[in-house]
C-alpha cells in the first residue's frame, strides 16, 4: 500500500523485558499507545517508517493528479480536483504531525524523501496521460487506499489511528468522485469510453501491486500484525479490493484487463491472473516510468522554497526581538 | 431572452458569441478575473515552498474558482442565450476574455505570486464589500460571500508580503522586484465602470476604490520595508480583450479538453 516498501521483521519482536510484556498486553487488550507511553524502539521505528512513507505518498501523490488541474474539462471538475489534491496535502500534514509524536521532525522525514532514502507508494510513479486517469485514480487508487486504511483506524498507535479516521472519510469521498468521473466517461462518447478503458488498462495492475508483495514472500510472522499496526495480510486486502472493484467495472461497461479473471462460485471470490512482480520491484527500486520526475519535482519545490522558509524564520526572529513595535 | 440575431448563437465546436450588455460584461470581467487568478494559483499545486502554503494557495484558488462559477452562471442568465458557466469559461477566445492583465501574469517565484495576489486583492476586497450593497440582488449575494473570502486573501497575502519584505536580504530583493514588475498593471484596476450600472447602483465605480487601495498598499509596503514605485500603472487592455501573451497559453491548457472533444459531457 502506501507503505508497501516496509519490511516489518525485527529482532526486537522477541524482546522479553517486563516493559515489552506490558506493552504487548496493552496491545492485546486493544489499548491505544499514545505519544508519552513506553514503547519498544522497534515499534517506534516501525511506526515512523510506516507513517512517514504514508505521508510521503500523499505528497508525491499530489503530482500525478495535479498534472490535470489546469486542464480539467469543466469548472466543477476543476474545483473538485483542486480540492481533492488539497485534501491529499492535508493528509500529508496530519501524517507528518502524527510521525512527530514519535520523536522525529517533519524536516528530517522530508530530507529522507528528497535524498531518496524513503519510500512512497509505487502507484505514483505511473504517469497521468489523460483526463480519464483522474477518474480511475480516484476510483481505484483511493479505493485501494481505503481497503488498507480502514483497518488502520484501529491501529494500536493512537495518533496514527486518529489521523486515519479523518483521512478515510476524505478518501471515501474521493473514491466515489473518481468512480463518478469514470462512469461519466464510460457513458459518454466512444472516444470518452475508450479513454476510460485505456486508463483502467494502464492502472489496474499497478493498483493490485499497491497492496505489496504476496503473502507467500513473507515466511516469518509479521511483527506488524502482532503489534496491531496491520490487521490483514497483503493478499487478503488485495482480494477484498478485487472483489469490490470487478463488479463496479462491469456495471459501467468496462473490461478488467486480465484474461484470467474469473468468478469462483465455490469461494465467492474473483480469481485474478499473475501479477508482474518484476515490474513492481523495478518501480520500487526507482526505475518506474516517473520515479525520477516525481523526485525531481519534489526536490525542485523544496529548493525553490528554501529562501521563502528562510525569510519566514528571519522575520519571526526579528519579530521576537521587537515585540513592542508589532504589538502596537 | 437571447439578444443574438440568430436563434442558434454558435456551433458547439467553435468559440461562442456573447451578447454583451453592460451587465453581462461586468459579470464576465469579474468572473474572468477570478477564474484566471484561481487558475494561476492552482498551477502551484505540488510545487509550493511549504506544505502549509500548498493548502493556502489551493484554498484561495478554490475561493476564486467558486466566485467565477457563480458569476458566469449569473452572466449566462443575464445574457439569456442559455450559456452555462462552462461554455462561458471554455468556449471564449482570448480576445473575448475581460480579465485584468495583472491576474494573468505568470506565477514567477513565490514573491511574485504573493505580490500579484496582494495588489489585486487590495482592490477586490473593498470592491466586493461595497458591492454587498448592490441593487442587483444576485450580485449582492455573491459579494457577501466573496467579501469574506477576499478578506482572508488580503490578510494572507499582506502577512506574506511583510514576511518576505522584512525577512532576509534575498527575500526583500525578490519582493521588491515582484512589486516593481507588477506595478505597471495596477492602473487597470481603476478603469471606470459603465456609467449606467454605477448610476443604478449595481456596483461601485472602480476609481472610487483608489483611496482604500492606496491606504492598504502604502501601509503594508511600509511594514514590509518595501518601496512603492513612483510611476503610474500604465499597462491596460484586459477589459477590452487586449491581453498579454500569457493569456493564450492559459486558455490553451484550460480549454484543451472542451476544444478537443466538442459537445462531450464531462
Amino acid at each position: 500500500m502506501y507503505t508497501q516498501g516496509l519490511n516489518n521483521h525485527d529482532a526486537t519482536a522477541n524482546d522479553t523485558s517486563a516493559n515489552s510484556e506490558r506493552f504487548q498486553a496493552r496491545i492485546d487488550a486493544e489499548e491505544r499507545i499514545e505519544a508519552n507511553d513506553w514503547m519498544p524502539k522497534a515499534y517506534r521505528r516501525l511506526l515512523i517508517r510506516q507513517i512517514s512513507q504514508h505521508a510521503h505518498s500523499e505528497i508525491v501523490g499530489m503530482l500525478p493528479e495535479g498534472n490535470w488541474i489546469t486542464r480539467a474539462p469543466s469548472l466543477r471538475r476543476k474545483a473538485a480536483l483542486l480540492a481533492k489534491v488539497q485534501d491529499e496535502g492535508g493528509h500529508g500534514l496530519y501524517l507528518y504531525a502524527a510521525a512527530e509524536t514519535l520523536g522525529v521532525s517533519r524536516e528530517e522525514l522530508v530530507d529522507q524523501l528528497l535524498a531518496g532514502r524513503a519510500k512512497y507508494s509505487s502507484i505514483f510513479n505511473y504517469p497521468t496521460l489523460s483526463w480519464a486517469d483522474i477518474g480511475v485514480i480516484g476510483w481505484l487508487v483511493d479505493g485501494a487506499a481505503i481497503m488498507n486504511q480502514i483497518p488502520l483506524c484501529r491501529c494500536s498507535n493512537g495518533p496514527y489511528a486518529r489521523a486515519m479516521i479523518r483521512v478515510c472519510k476524505e478518501e471515501s469521498f474521493h473514491q466515489r468522485q473518481g468512480y463518478e468521473i469514470t462512469l461519466t466517461l464510460a457513458r459518454g462518447t466512444a472516444e470518452q469510453k475508450a479513454m476510460a478503458q485505456d486508463a483502467l488498462d494502464r492502472f489496474w495492475w499497478p493498483c493490485l501491486m499497491m497492496f505489496g508483495p504476496p503473502d507467500s514472500d513473507s515466511q516469518h510472522s509479521d511483527i506488524s500484525i502482532q503489534w496491531k499496526v496491520k490487521r490483514f495480510s497483503n493478499d487478503a486486502l488485495r482480494q477484498k479490493f478485487v472483489d469490490a472493484t470487478v463488479p463496479q467495472a462491469h456495471l459501467i461497461g468496462l473490461e478488467i484487463p486480465d484474461p484470467a479473471l474469473r468468478f469462483d462460485e465455490a469461494t465467492g471470490h474473483w480469481v485474478y491472473g499473475q501479477i508482474d512482480w518484476d515490474e513492481f520491484r523495478q518501480v520500487l527500486a526507482g526505475d518506474g516510468p516517473c520515479n525520477r520526475d516525481r523526485l525531481a519535482a519534489r526536490r525542485k519545490a523544496h529548493a525553490d522554497g528554501q529562501w521563502v522558509r528562510e525569510a519566514a524564520m528571519a522575520y519571526a526572529e526579528k519579530r521576537r526581538a521587537r515585540p513592542a513595535k508589532l504589538a502596537a | 431572452m437571447c439578444l443574438m440575431k440568430s436563434g442558434i448563437c454558435e456551433m458547439a465546436t467553435t468559440s461562442i458569441s456573447i451578447a454583451e450588455t453592460p451587465l453581462v460584461a461586468l459579470m464576465l470581467e469579474r468572473a474572468d478575473d477570478a477564474l484566471i487568478l484561481g487558475h494561476r494559483l492552482s498551477e502551484w499545486t505540488g510545487h509550493a515552498p511549504m506544505l502549509e502554503e500548498e493548502l493556502a494557495l489551493a484554498n484561495m484558488g478554490l475561493d476564486l474558482i467558486g466566485q467565477a462559477r457563480e458569476l458566469y452562471t449569473m452572466a449566462g442568465i443575464a445574457e439569456g442565450c442559455g450559456h452555462d458557466e462552462d461554455q462561458l469559461a471554455y468556449l471564449r477566445d482570448a480576445r473575448q476574455y475581460r480579465n485584468l492583465l495583472l491576474v494573468e501574469q505568470p506565477n514567477g517565484d513565490f514573491a511574485t505570486t504573493i505580490a500579484r495576489q496582494f495588489l489585486y486583492i487590495a482592490f477586490a476586497d473593498p470592491w466586493w464589500r461595497s458591492t454587498m450593497a448592490s441593487s442587483h440582488p444576485t450580485l449582492a449575494a455573491i459579494a457577501a460571500k466573496a467579501e469574506k473570502e477576499t478578506a482572508y486573501h488580503l490578510r494572507h497575502s499582506s502577512e506574506w508580503l511583510i514576511r518576505l519584505g522584512d525577512g532576509t536580504e534575498e527575500s526583500h530583493a525578490r519582493a521588491q522586484a515582484a512589486i516593481d514588475a507588477l506595478w505597471p498593471y495596477t492602473g487597470e484596476l481603476f478603469e471606470p465602470g459603465n456609467p449606467d450600472l454605477i448610476a443604478q447602483r449595481v456596483c461601485p465605480d472602480p476609481p472610487t476604490m483608489r483611496v482604500a487601495w492606496n491606504r492598504t498598499v502604502d501601509a503594508i509596503l511600509a511594514e514590509a520595508t518595501l518601496t512603492r514605485p513612483s510611476a503610474d500603472g500604465i499597462l491596460r487592455g484586459g477589459r477590452a480583450g487586449r491581453h498579454t501573451e500569457h493569456l493564450g497559453h492559459i486558455l490553451t491548457d484550460l480549454q484543451y479538453l472542451q476544444r478537443s472533444f466538442p459537445g462531450a459531457t464531462w
